[in-house]
């Protein structure tokens, strides 16, 4: 087994995208800064609020703040030699090719369906062969054995496939900090090579 | 025909189906799907034009809100 040293040497090289700096975006952003993925793509165009902080990796002293402005402060605490691209803009059909051209890897995480779908098929129609890891399905809480992960070819999709959010179903940490970390790992696999 | 759909082997009636008459086979009538054929992505407004055909990689999954 390589040490982690050597890990976070081939892990330095990697650039990898984040569409949205919510609950999923801002969580998996953390676990690729603390194993050394090189450089980050992180977008947003919202603030932090307080209602966010039930499972969006920021501070209560955040509020207000734009979310990539206040991410790119968190993750720099973690990993001062991160490299970070930040996009305080709304993503769109248009934006979307350009700033993910490069990414080894663009991992979805938004918050409502059809954006997930504007993005999924933005990236598929426009870089076939790209990896993209999506999430769905991560309302609420327990269920642990129902968050599995769908793998179709270079394309990834991890959640329950069922639970939407709602005012009795709200996303929470615990089930969104499972799947954005099963999406972190998915992106692991896909930049170091499967072990298991 | 035999086609595979979701990784999974699938045997159906005839020698081809659009996109949204495997939908209405399927029953899948969630408002956010994803699909793509043999690699490439179809979307909504094609769904009713768009072939399935013997021995074609069919993915069709749909998204919920929530991240």
């Amino acid at each position: 087994m390589p040490s982690f040293n050597i890990i976070k040497r081939r892990l330095s090289s990697k650039k990898v995208g984040i569409a949205g700096s919510g609950g999923l975006g801002s969580n998996c952003a953390v676990a690729l800064a603390r194993v050394g993925v090189g450089h980050l793509v992180i977008t947003d165009f919202d603030k932090v609020e307080e209602s966010n902080l039930n499972r969006q990796y920021y501070f209560y002293d955040q509020i207000g703040m734009q979310k990539v402005d206040a991410l790119e402060v968190n993750l720099l605490r973690i990993n001062p030699l991160l490299q970070i691209t930040k996009y305080d803009v709304k993503l769109t059909p248009s934006n979307i090719p350009e700033i993910f051209a490069d990414c080894d890897v663009v991992v979805e995480a938004f918050d409502q369906a059809s954006q997930k779908q504007m993005l999924i098929e933005t990236i598929l129609l426009h870089y076939p062969e790209k990896f993209l890891v999506a999430a769905s399905g991560l309302a609420g809480w327990g269920g642990n054995e129902k968050i599995i992960q769908n793998t179709f070819g270079n394309f990834y999709i991890c959640g329950d496939l069922e639970t939407e959010v709602s005012d009795d179903l709200p996303p929470l940490a615990p089930r969104v900090g499972v799947v954005s970390n099963m999406q972190a790992n998915i992106v692991l696999e896909i930049l170091l090579g499967k072990i298991l | 025909m035999k086609i595979t759909l979701n990784n999974t082997p699938e045997e159906l009636e005839g020698n081809e189906l659009t996109v949204q008459q495997l939908l209405d086979l399927k029953k899948y009538s969630f408002k956010m799907i994803i699909v793509k054929i043999n690699g490439q992505v179809v979307r909504r407004p094609d769904f009713d034009k768009t072939l399935i055909r013997d021995g074609d990689d069919v993915v069709i999954f749909h998204l919920v809100s929530g991240g």
